[in-house]
């Protein structure tokens, strides 16, 4: 049992360890962008509904706004700064998947963890998955697109001797 | 950010979770038990909760149980919905569940956090009070198991700094014919126009609801009305009767459109739950 109204701590961030002087107050979100400096995983509607700031936790994807920093003490945590070439990355340049981008950290969290999850989601899979992340801009069309075509080659891949 | 500072505490028994509550409440700390946090973050970004205390209960291995135990069905009330969704032990339970807010929402938001919510749609509660399970609560003077007819009116009716520890549904439950539709205003995630849960017991047709009235419930006298002899439409029409008053007339529905939609999809129910010999 802890009380803290104040607390040094160490967070699992993208594979380094991060010294981090939090309250137990501060959401994920807020620590990420304002004490860590990671400003991917964005500040949409604050209330859950957007998914915006969608990062992974324990392979989880997670929205940040809904979770305490000092909830994520011991687990390991993924921000979209986190991947680097990954082939979701990769099929949303080649699908067009966004326009202004706002959206995308939050998108790409998602499927990530998708991708790892459920590598050969069906339709109805991948839409559930897409249903909790808002897009103003581009149409889901081509978000959908570029998340079945890694489908796809997984569904290949897989099938390959 | 939220307008207010709270200490955070992660008690690893029951026992400590309930004496920490107790001695928070002594010193004024307006204590609250945290399961997914999910309320307790966007209410209080509103100035809708405070508290200067959490008391985390995701460290207590009584509440993350989910599995059969002695003829029951026995679901940790700090288990996410995801978990409950996969799990699948209960398949009205996980149906109710999958209908809740969105699949990435439902890894942090928690059964136990959903019936003890100030958000009334509560639409986990519907499985527990159809197949009248019971729910295990724990306070000062120990742990105690009550069945939830007699613990939910509107909403469940704990006594001040008791914690919802785990619910039992027994076994022969798990695998009664059912049905649970979630029908909303538009999109495929958000609160409910109106949610119909409904299962097939031996002694006839148990209906509970959600997004009717500003609270959700299982009404004895509309199954009684829904199991006479006689068409589908007019047992429904005789049911209504006692529907709780008023309807939910909101920005989700007016009241009129709501009942209209709660008519057609409690015909459907029916009519497939009748048609279901299992
Ligand atoms: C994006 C989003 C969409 C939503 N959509 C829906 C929906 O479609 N349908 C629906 O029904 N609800 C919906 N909700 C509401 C949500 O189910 C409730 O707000 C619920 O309370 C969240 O659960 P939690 O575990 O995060 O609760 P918490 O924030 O942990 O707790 C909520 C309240 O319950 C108390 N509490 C929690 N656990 C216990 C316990 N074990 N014993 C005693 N008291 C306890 C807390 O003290 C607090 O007062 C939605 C919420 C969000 C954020
Ligand atoms: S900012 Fe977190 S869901 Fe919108
Ligand atoms: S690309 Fe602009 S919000 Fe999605």
């Amino acid at each position: 049992m802890t009380a803290e109204r104040s607390l040094s701590a160490v967070l699992n961030v993208n594979d380094e360890e991060r010294a981090v002087h939090l309250k137990p107050t501060d959401t994920l979100l807020f620590v990420l962008r304002e004490k860590l400096g990671l400003s991917g995983a964005k500040p949409g509607c604050l209330n859950g509904d957007c998914g915006a700031c969608t990062v992974n936790i324990d392979g989880l994807a997670m929205k940040s706004c809904l979770m305490l920093a000092v909830e994520s003490l011991n687990k390991k945590i993924t921000t979209i700064e986190g991947l680097k070439g990954t082939p979701i990355q990769q099929a949303f340049v080649e699908h067009f998947a966004f326009q202004c981008g706002y959206c995308t950290p939050g998108f790409i969290m998602n499927c990530h963890a998708m991708l790892n999850t459920v590598p050969d989601a069906n339709d109805d899979t991948i839409a559930e998955w897409l249903n909790s992340n808002i897009c103003r801009c581009t149409g889901y069309q081509e978000i959908e697109g570029a998340v079945r075509s890694i489908v796809k080659k997984n569904q290949m891949n897989r099938k390959r001797p | 950010m939220l307008s207010f500072d709270f200490d955070y505490y992660q008690p690893k028994s029951i026992e400590e979770a309930v004496q920490l509550y107790h001695a928070l409440d002594r010193e004024e700390k307006h204590p609250l038990y945290y399961s997914g946090g999910t309320e307790i973050i966007t209410l209080g970004r509103l100035d809708l909760v405070y508290t200067n205390a959490v008391i985390d209960i995701k460290a207590i291995p009584e509440c993350e149980v989910l599995g059969t135990q002695e003829g029951y069905f026995v679901t940790g009330s700090g288990l996410t919905l995801t978990a409950i969704e996969e799990n699948n032990g209960f398949p009205l339970l996980s149906k109710a569940a999958s209908g809740v807010a969105d699949h990435t929402a439902r890894n942090k938001i928690t059964v136990g956090g959903n019936i003890c919510g100030q958000i009334f749609y509560r639409e986990a509660v519907l499985p527990f009070l159809l197949t009248d399970s019971k729910i295990v609560a724990a306070g000062m003077n120990g742990v105690r198991t009550e069945h939830i007819m007699s613990l939910f009116n509107k909403t469940l009716r704990l006594k001040k700094g008791e914690l919802l520890v785990q619910l039992q549904t027994e076994k022969r439950y798990l695998n009664v014919p059912y049905r649970c539709v979630k029908k909303r205003p538009q999109w495929d995630t958000g609160y409910p126009l109106v949610t119909i849960a409904a299962i097939k017991a031996e002694e006839g047709i148990r209906v509970a609801f959600s997004g009717v009235s500003p609270f959700p419930f299982r009404s004895r006298e509309m199954e009684k009305a829904l199991n006479e002899n006689g068409r589908i439409k007019e047992r429904i029409l005789a049911s209504l009767q006692h529907l709780p008053k008023p309807v939910l007339d909101d920005v989700e529905g007016s009241s009129e459109y709501r009942l209209f939609v709660l008519k057609n999809t409690l015909f459907d129910i029916l009519r497939e739950l009748e048609e279901d010999h299992r």
